[in-house]
């Protein structure tokens, strides 16, 4: 790959030191949503819709406020009214108002003095129910005779005569599509279903929230993002986002999941009402599968031309999506950005409608959008090429997008990897190994943007030299240990005398939660800016001391120093120094930089996957699995691997595994992990991976976010290697083995 | 004038034009001039949209945008 | 529902408690004696983040009454340190990067720690098979294999 625009020579960046939360972590010591407890404390359980959808007629409290110790109970009328667009959303998510709109949906809430007899106490509160007609498949939501779940919801785009549950319609392209279909010696075109799945993080949700009466109050709480917790709270309660402070605990995954809330305002509105005692609440594992996450369904059509030779002449795709019963909470826009994001293709369309459905409210879970489109277009692209007897890899190559060409969604790439990480994937081993009876290969790529967005950062240096550093942004994949080494190597002193704090809402400006791969490239780009601004300080300080113009000082391995032989001969001042003299010097020295973060480091990514399918049972087996992927520049290329490694997992989950079930009733049926069932060690291979480095021009240190490209390639490239080993193509997810074999059955009658 | 390429989708609410020129030196003049000339476009440049300037997503209002540049709106994205 | 007075033996440490009937052994660590290393991530027996030992066996403590700990020894994530010198799998885990929230890592390291005690030398497929019942979102195993696999060999002086 192309080094030369690299810079070389970090001490720290690129290096692998220990994560500075591993031995709280190691020792059970580092605390969770669920590990902290307050004087007084009361326990919550929720009430939660066990239909659909379902009009609430009466909600019953009475035999449960008269048990002893049974503290407060409250249901929507608890909650101010009037709120408007998402805040209204997330109210009504947060407790049903007339209507429940999925199973699961909370309706009461209630506080006591023990967690078993909360709920004792939930168990006890009535509620009358009129069960409504409910529809859970997107494309049977859309249907004239589809009951309407909300009317009157869906916004300016929708064209006229949809179905009211239609809310949403996007369209975009570029070039002449019929001239492009024209061109091409071979245009297919197939329809792709995916279910939803959930983030899957092993903690629930769980948080510690105490409110008075005067709408002060604090929240401990598992969240990527305390500030989106503060707002969204303080408007779902109607109180002052400032009055109230957000603590981020330990955080165990998010994956986009913890980015918004479910029922944090739930235990703050029980402690103003049993007289401002703090209350935990925690969910149960069926309260997080039911109520919690997950992702979209998706319906999806593609259309693709191919000349002879494997050129892309034209692409048009159609998706519809559902995010539960709630406008704006599916991510078709971003499906669509994303679906043919990896070629240059002259003429491209995209249609998108969103739906609602009698289903949890969607929430972001890594790359959204991005695998469900990925699963149709590179499965039909795949299709295509052994249509025409081409390399599928080759033919990825042949249209990549690169820099200076048209992105599908509209504007030209600057620097970007995928050539570079299409050739590292075709140099790999892994492609010579020759496979048995029964064995695919299948290949997929993948794309996700980066996002910058809000944030915050100061750094402060102490009285010895070393240097905290303060930042909005929860650590879950190792964002502390890259954050504190991007500080380190700009100030040139050791990643060891570095701390990185998450901090609460109070210490910092807003932030954004770590969410669209940011916290390493929008902290870390804050990060570093805030210790130039220290640097230049310091470099201030010595000048003063010196009795040199400050520009005539340069700052060199954690030192002041003169600029050149004209600045004068003094020896360089270390930040130890300046550090033990800051008070009589002009004060404390501190860094803070403040910025919506821009920047758009792209990152691609291309996977290679071996399976071997079991003719007796449809079951696959995962032989071999390889992730290529830019990371722009991998801070430490530990933590970098263990993003590749987790994306991949979770979307060969989402491939073979993981989907919502429903019920006729509109239940969902798999509530526990037994049957919602996530990859075991036991089902997978080591994860092979080759981290490509195309520097971002738009981050100090090149760096891409790259904790969501690698959910994207695992749902095609499956597809793909179960093509391959068995002729069977399957286009709907999970590839369960009930559904492989059945397809392998079909194959064989001369159906497939 | 600079020369904002809309989505397609939002054709119908620019008097059918997928290229809107506008005279604007800051991308807060051009959402303004562009939602003065096609008010139709208010709600949902309100509703968010990303300004993509030269390939790059531009998140100040008060950044400068010239003739040359490219520009786009595109959907708003966030992630996981 | 009057509470059953229990005393136990935790991580070497004699400790009583009062629990309810239904009170898990999982409750009980984490709420009667503050022992919150011990994570609950499903209360179905399904994920191992509440793995502990019971007189030297393997269980997950949400599936335990916290009545039925009288009279026994408990092992916690808590005790797998010898003071402030770390187990080998601890010091692995950190090393190979082989966590990344860390929710999974103390039900993961108590699994862990039983299958070398009883097989010091598992093969990969071993550990995979072993730690099966323990979930992990955020890893997808590669480096946790490898750390348990290298914390062994170190145990045995293999390397
Ligand atoms: S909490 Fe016990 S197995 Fe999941
Ligand atoms: S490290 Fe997060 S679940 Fe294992």
């Amino acid at each position: 790959m192309p080094k030369d625009d690299l810079k070389t020579g970090y001490r720290i960046v690129g290096t692998r030191p220990d994560r500075p939360d591993g031995l709280d972590k190691v020792t059970g010591r580092a605390r969770y949503g669920a590990d902290i407890s307050a004087p007084g404390m009361l326990h919550a359980a929720v009430v939660r819709s066990p239909h659909a959808h379902a009009r609430i007629i009466r909600i019953d409290a009475s035999k449960a406020l008269v048990l002893d110790g049974v503290k407060a109970v409250i249901t929507r009328a608890d909650f101010p009214t009037g709120l408007t667009g998402e805040d209204w959303n997330l109210q009504e998510n947060t407790i049903a108002g007339d209507v429940a709109l999925y199973d699961g949906h909370a309706v009461a809430a209630v506080a006591a003095t023990s967690k078993l007899l909360a709920q004792d106490a939930a168990r006890l509160i009535e509620v009358v129910y009129e069960v409504l007609p409910h529809v859970i498949d997107v494309d049977a939501a859309m249907q004239p005779d589809a009951p309407v779940i909300r009317a009157g919801t869906a916004d300016h785009s929708v064209p006229e005569g949809m179905h009211p549950n239609v809310v949403k319609y996007i369209d975009f392209g570029h070039g002449d599509l019929e001239a492009g279909f024209a061109a091409a010696d071979l245009v297919r075109a197939q329809t792709y279903k995916t279910e939803a799945t959930h983030q899957g993080y092993i903690e629930p949700h769980a948080c510690l929230g105490q409110m008075g009466a005067d709408g002060k109050g604090e929240m401990w709480v598992c969240t990527q993002g305390q500030w989106y917790i503060r707002r969204m709270c303080s408007a779902v309660l109607g109180t002052d986002a400032s009055q109230l402070r957000v603590t981020p605990s330990e955080i165990g995954g998010g994956f986009g999941g913890k980015t918004t809330i479910f029922m944090e305002p739930l235990a703050l509105a029980l402690s103003r009402k049993a007289g401002g005692r703090p209350v935990k609440l925690v969910m149960s594992r069926a309260e997080v599968l039911r109520a919690t996450g997950p992702t979209a369904s998706a319906s999806m059509d593609v259309k693709l031309g191919m000349k002879a030779d494997g050129t892309l002449t034209a692409a048009q795709v159609n998706f519809r999506m559902q995010g539960g019963a709630f406008i704006g909470s599916s991510p078709v826009g971003e499906a669509l950005s994303c679906a043919l994001a990896c070629y240059t293709i002259p003429a491209v369309h995209h249609e998108g409608y969103e739906v609602l459905a009698n289903r949890p409210k969607a929430a972001a879970y890594r790359a959204p959008g991005s695998p469900m489109a990925a699963f149709a277009v590179e499965s039909l692209l795949d299709e295509m090429c052994r249509e025409l007897g081409l390399d599928p890899l080759a033919v990825r190559l042949k249209n990549a997008a690169r820099e200076g060409a048209k992105a599908s969604y509209g504007p030209t790439y600057n620097r970007i990897g995928l050539v570079e990480t299409l050739e590292a994937t075709m140099a790999h081993a892994n492609l010579k190994v020759p496979l048995g009876p029964n064995q695919g290969r299948g290949v997929a790529s993948g794309f996700w943007f980066n996002h910058g967005g809000e944030t915050s950062v100061s750094l402060a240096i102490g009285e010895d030299g070393t240097v905290t550093v303060s930042v909005g942004t929860p650590d879950i994949g190792g964002s502390r240990a890259s954050l504190g080494m991007m500080t380190a190597e700009t100030l040139g002193i050791p990643y060891e005398a570095v701390r990185v704090n998450i901090v609460e809402t109070g210490a910092l400006g807003v932030n954004e939660p770590t969410h669209g791969s940011r916290a390493t490239f929008a902290s870390g780009l804050a990060a570093v800016e805030a210790a130039k601004q220290a640097i230049k300080t310091m470099c201030a300080r010595a000048a003063a001391e010196w009795g040199i113009d400050a520009d005539a000082v340069e700052w060199i391995d954690g030192a002041a120093a003169p600029a050149g032989p004209n600045a004068g001969k003094f020896p360089p001042m270390s930040i130890a120094e300046i550090g033990a003299k800051m008070g009589s010097t002009g004060g404390p020295i501190s860094g803070h930089h403040e910025v919506t973060a821009g920047g758009f480091g792209a990152s691609f990514g291309a996977h290679v996957v071996d399976v071997e399918v079991d003719p007796e049972t449809g079951r696959t087996t995962v032989l071999r699995y390889l992730v290529v992927q830019d990371a722009g520049r991998a801070i430490h290329p530990a933590y970098v691997e263990g993003q590749y490694h987790g994306g991949a997992v979770q979307g060969i989950g989402w491939a073979l595994n993981e989907e919502y079930v429903y019920g006729a009733d509109g239940r969902l049926q798999n509530t526990v992990f037994l049957d919602y069932r996530i990859p075991v060690a036991s089902d997978l291979p080591m994860i092979d991976t080759v981290i490509v480095e195309v520097p971002n021009p738009g981050h100090p240190y090149g760096v891409r976010g790259v904790g969501e490209t690698g959910i994207t390639p695992p749902l095609p490239a499956l597809a793909n290697a179960i093509a391959a080993a068995t002729g069977a193509r399957l286009r709907s997810l999970p590839m369960s083995p009930p559904k492989v074999l059945a397809a392998i059955k079909a194959k064989a009658n001369g159906q497939g | 004038m600079v020369k904002v390429n809309l989505w397609s989708g939002l054709r119908r609410f620019a008097a059918d034009q997928t290229v809107v020129p506008v005279e604007a030196r800051t991308v807060r003049e051009m959402l303004d001039a562009l939602t003065a000339a096609h008010p139709a476009l208010l709600p949902f440049i309100k509703a968010g949209v990303s300004v993509s300037v030269n390939g790059q997503i531009v998140t100040d209002l008060n950044a400068p945008v010239a003739p040359e540049d490219e520009v786009y709106l595109i959907q708003r994205i966030k992630g996981g | 529902m009057s509470k059953i007075h229990v005393t136990t033996t935790v991580n070497g440490d004699p400790v009583e408690f009062l629990a309810d009937p239904r009170d898990t052994l999982l409750d009980c660590l984490r709420d009667q004696l503050g022992l919150t290393g011990t994570k609950e991530g499903c209360g179905t027996g399904d994920c191992g983040a509440c793995s502990v030992t019971v007189d030297g066996v393997l269980v997950c403590s949400c599936l335990v009454l916290g009545a039925e700990a009288q009279g026994k020894q408990i092992g916690t994530v808590e005790g797998i340190a010898n003071g402030s010198e770390l187990h080998p799998l601890q010091r692995k885990f950190i090393e190979h990067a082989a966590l990344q929230c860390g929710f999974c890592t103390p039900g993961i390291l108590v699994a862990a720690k039983a299958l070398l005690e009883q097989n010091p030398d598992p093969t990969e497929t071993e550990v995979r098979y072993w730690l099966a019942g323990n979930l992990c979102r955020c890893t997808g195993y590669d480096k946790i294999i490898r750390a348990v696999l290298d914390a062994g060999a170190e145990m045995r002086g293999a390397n």
